[in-house]
């Protein structure tokens, strides 16, 4: 028997053969993702049901030294559950239990593989006053994956971004031990992640590289009874940054992003979207009304016009939870999309702006923009591309806009959100060479064989 | 080489983006693509077949194996992608699945059962490769005649009406309603043929072209205007691919029109009504292939007594039952705990109901087996609406 062979009858002892693969259509699948990446091997694709099929997992990998990847919903757009080494990825969606929902302390606990789209119809069916930050990506990516990208949802310009809502989680340690972090790990309540050491950073933003996170408890927020969305529109880009700033000065909006695209005409203008919510019919209008008067502020309405009425299909794209943002990747019917998504400084908007712009040009594209406020402190600035995936020029085109827009973002101040490894790589570069030592022996730390999705955060 | 459908599909496959909308219920609560529901591995999500067609059959990167077959036969054709998939081209999703199979078929590739099927509906006339001459037995003891010209209805039974025991009894209740209504029709016996619609599920085109063409024929010769059918499966071949020289009804249809027309009074026909409970599963290729959802209904609803209760996923949310697209012979879905039948079993069971109805004899044959996989034939019974109607009817 080869090596190969044996390895994958150990994990067939493990978990059974449904759901253990070494066929040529799994590791087809897996081994590449919707977004501009080339195409990357894999040796073995895993389902696993438990945490204790997880454990036996990792502890094999330990000890064979076969890389693993912990795949969620594996929609990043960046390949990060694309393994760099081949090896193992080992798909979670398996663990989709809802373990519970604490409502008067609003968390929800989970299992890694459970998806938005689950999370949000059972709390609009059994906790209709709760809801998850959303992000905007399809229902079937998951809550875990998400979060541990440091994610951003439908509500994070007001409660922060999706990691900051982590309670605590469960984990498979790289060397197969299960760890509780948070409150969890001495009461059986998993309703905060301190007062102790924060060790849930050591496994956000991490990408699967220390460890396999099996349960997540997640913060739920209230939902209020009302929401409307308000637009307002200017072409002057450089009052970008501060237009951000008056409105997070008052913090009443539910969600703020910024949308422009090219074509059609009438859609090439700097739009500002403001989602507003409220528990009362009256305080959703005093909302309105105080956004309203704060953007007659500038020049008596003339240099930012309110849209008096929003398109019905642009409304509900703006209300919508999840909105239908996949539609990009049929921008140029070639089922193909992928951004760098840009965390910058509030100031540099406007000239993120203009070379976001450019660099689409130089690739003979449109541009189309969708950046979220995150909390009044940041922005996440997408630099979007769409491609047809049946041509590579095309798709080669991406992958240099990409390298690119990092490099603008790095220029800039900012940082790359879920980099691929292009991205990870001119970071690592840039980093403080005191930081970056404290990462890799982190990382040699936890993961002493090196087998946790190797290749990101440098080998 | 023959040019197949793929070529009318190949710049529109890679257009899928594997955003799994498809994979879903239309309010995300549950998956509802059947095989994707068993075997949860990406490769037998909608999108994962869309990539791996592509690669397979239009790039040609990966190589035709096993396994590539038994992904795309494990598809059921339930066009809860169709429903699902939020882009322009979702109406094409199982065209492109045919037309998948069609090439494979055509390059001699299809799995041994699909063979087997496709063999069996050319020499014997149906899949199970029962002889010609056995076709009609099911209606020995029954007054059902033979159709004559001048009859206003054909009524067609379908292969499965035809041989498959458990239908049998449908095919024998709604021809029972039929002659208690006094409508003049008459069916085909064993002249009766394959309408062809699981061949065409299949990737049979040719075949699917010879059935259309001795149909047609037998049908003009006799002087055909008007058919009624058993299953929708074959109202759905009749109606959507064969030449529009007849009119064309689903069972369902029929009642329905008959009962508000009052041909058929089911009002009055049990004293104290039926007092039942029921819960009533959608079958594809009249919901979502036809979107023939009231039908049924209607005639539930029409009947003293019933109450219906829907289950958690009904109409086009509807959880196909596993036997379409001819898994209900090939059977590539298993009947272990997680197939489709047995998943839409237990559904039906949680609402309480006593019994689920269906109008399909496919959806008949495979609940029905899974209820009893499921140990559950003495709390919930699985029932034909022609069954049910002619219990009414106290026939
Ligand atoms: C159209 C579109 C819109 C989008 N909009 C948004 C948006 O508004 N906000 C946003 O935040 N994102 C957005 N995204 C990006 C992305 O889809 C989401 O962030 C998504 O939630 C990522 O989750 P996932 O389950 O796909 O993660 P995956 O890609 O599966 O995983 C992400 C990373 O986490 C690791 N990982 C996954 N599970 C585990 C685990 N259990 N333990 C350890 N490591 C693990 C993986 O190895 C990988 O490195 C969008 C994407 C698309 C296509
Ligand atoms: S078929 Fe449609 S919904 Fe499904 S993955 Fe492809 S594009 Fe997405």
């Amino acid at each position: 028997m080869g090596e190969k062979d044996r390895i994958y009858k150990s994990l067939v002892d493990i978990i059974g053969k449904d759901f253990v693969s070494n066929r040529q259509e799994e590791l087809y699948i897996y081994s590449r993702d919707p977004g501009a990446s080339k195409s990357r091997s894999v040796d073995y694709v895993v389902m696993p049901k438990t945490v204790k099929e997880v454990q036996r997992i990792v502890k094999l990998a330990n000890e064979e030294k076969i890389p693993i990847t912990p795949m969620g919903g594996g929609f990043t757009l960046s390949a990060l559950v694309v393994p760099v080494h081949g090896g193992i990825v080992l798909d979670m969606k398996r663990m989709d239990k809802i373990i519970e929902v604490n409502e008067k302390s609003r968390y929800a606990l989970i299992e890694a593989g459970v998806s938005e789209g689950a999370l949000l119809v059972y709390l609009e069916k059994n906790y209709p006053d709760l809801q998850h930050s959303v992000p905007e990506a399809p229902p079937t990516v998951t809550v875990v994956g998400n979060a541990l990208i440091h994610g951003h949802g439908h509500i994070s310009p007001r409660y922060g971004i999706n990691s900051e809502m982590v309670n605590g989680m469960e984990v498979v340690l790289p060397t197969g031990e299960i760890c509780k972090i948070g409150s969890s790990s001495l009461s059986p309540y998993w309703f905060t992640r301190g007062p102790l050491p924060d060790l849930p950073g050591l496994f956000l933003g991490w990408f699967g590289t220390t460890g396999i996170v099996t349960k997540l408890s997640i913060k739920l927020f209230p939902k209020a009874k009302y929401r409307d969305a308000l637009a307002f529109s200017t072409d002057n880009i450089d009052l970008i940054s501060n237009v951000i700033f008056k409105v997070t000065q008052i913090d009443l909006a539910e969600d703020f992003f910024l949308i422009a695209q090219e074509k059609p005409d009438w859609m090439n203008h700097v739009f500002f979207i403001i989602i507003v919510s409220g528990e009362f019919e009256e305080e959703l209008e005093l909302k309105k009304e105080l956004y309203k008067k704060i953007f007659q502020k500038y020049k008596g309405g003339k240099e930012i016009k309110l849209v008096e009425e929003i398109h019905p299909a642009l409304r509900k794209r703006f209300l919508d939870v999840p909105p239908f943002a996949a539609v990009a990747a049929d921008f140029r019917k070639g089922g193909g999309f992928e951004y760098t998504g840009a965390i910058l400084p509030i100031d540099k908007v406007p000239e993120a702006w203009r070379r976001g712009i450019e660099i689409a040009h130089n690739y003979g594209m449109t541009y189309s923009y969708v950046h979220q406020i995150l909390g009044g402190h940041s922005i996440m600035f997408g630099f979007n591309y769409s491609f047809n995936r049946a041509d590579e020029e095309d798709a080669e085109r991406v992958r240099s806009a990409i390298d690119d827009s990092n490099k603008v973002t790095l220029d800039l101040g900012g940082m790359v959100w879920k980099a691929e490894l292009g991205g990870q790589k001119l970071m690592l570069e840039k980093m403080d060479p005191n930081t970056l030592d404290l990462i890799k022996r982190i990382k040699k730390l936890l993961d002493p064989n090196g087998i946790m999705n190797p290749g990101n955060w440098g080998d | 080489m023959i040019k197949t459908a793929l070529e009318d599909y190949k710049d529109m496959i890679h257009r899928c983006f594997r955003c799994g909308y498809c994979k879903f219920t239309s309010d995300y609560s549950g998956f509802n693509c059947p095989p994707y529901t068993k075997f949860r591995l990406e490769t037998y999500s909608p999108g994962g077949r869309m990539w791996l067609i592509y690669a397979s059959l239009v790039k040609k990167e990966i190589e035709w194996t096993d396994s590539l077959s038994n992904i795309l036969y494990t598809c059921t054709m339930c066009k809860n992608c169709v429903e699902k998939c939020r882009f322009k081209f979702s109406e094409d999703l199982v065209n492109i699945i045919r037309a998948a199979r069609e090439e494979i078929v055509e390059r001699a590739l299809a799995p041994p059962k699909v063979r087997d099927f496709l063999e069996n509906v050319d020499r014997q006339g149906n899949p199970y490769g029962e002889p010609r001459e056995k076709r009609s037995d099911w209606s020995k003891d029954t007054e059902i005649k033979r159709y004559e010209r001048g009859d206003e209805f054909l009524y067609h039974v379908g292969c499965v009406g035809s041989y498959d025991t458990r239908s049998q009894d449908a095919a024998r209740a709604l021809g029972d309603i039929l002659l208690k209504s006094g409508l003049s029709f008459g069916i085909l016996g064993n002249k009766e043929e394959c309408d062809g619609n699981e061949v065409n599920m299949l990737g049979e085109a040719g075949l699917f072209d010879l059935l259309i063409e001795k149909n047609i024929q037998k049908f003009k010769d006799l002087g055909v205007k008007k058919i009624v059918t058993l299953s929708p499966h074959a109202y759905n071949a009749f109606k959507n691919d064969y030449p529009k020289d007849f009119e064309v009804m689903h069972y369902t249809q029929l009642l329905r029109d008959m009962i508000k027309d009052g041909r058929l009074d089911l009002s009055k026909r049990k004293e104290n009504g039926f007092d039942a409970t029921i819960t009533y599963h959608d079958p594809c290729f009249l919901g979502r292939y036809n979107g023939e959802y009231d039908a049924p209904r209607e005639i539930l609803n029409s009947i003293p007594g019933v109450e219906l209760i829907e289950m958690e996923r009904n109409r086009e949310n509807a959880f196909c039952c596993g036997g379409g697209g001819g898994n209900f012979y090939t059977d590539f879905m298993g009947s272990e705990e997680d197939s489709p039948a047995r998943i839409r079993v237990r559904e039906a069971y949680d609402t309480g109901a006593e019994i689920l109805v269906v109008a399909c004899p496919v959806c008949l044959t495979m609940l029905n087996d899974a209820v009893k996989m499921e140990r559950l034939e003495e709390k919930l019974k699985v029932k034909d609406l022609s069954e049910i109607v002619r219990e009414i009817c106290n026939l």
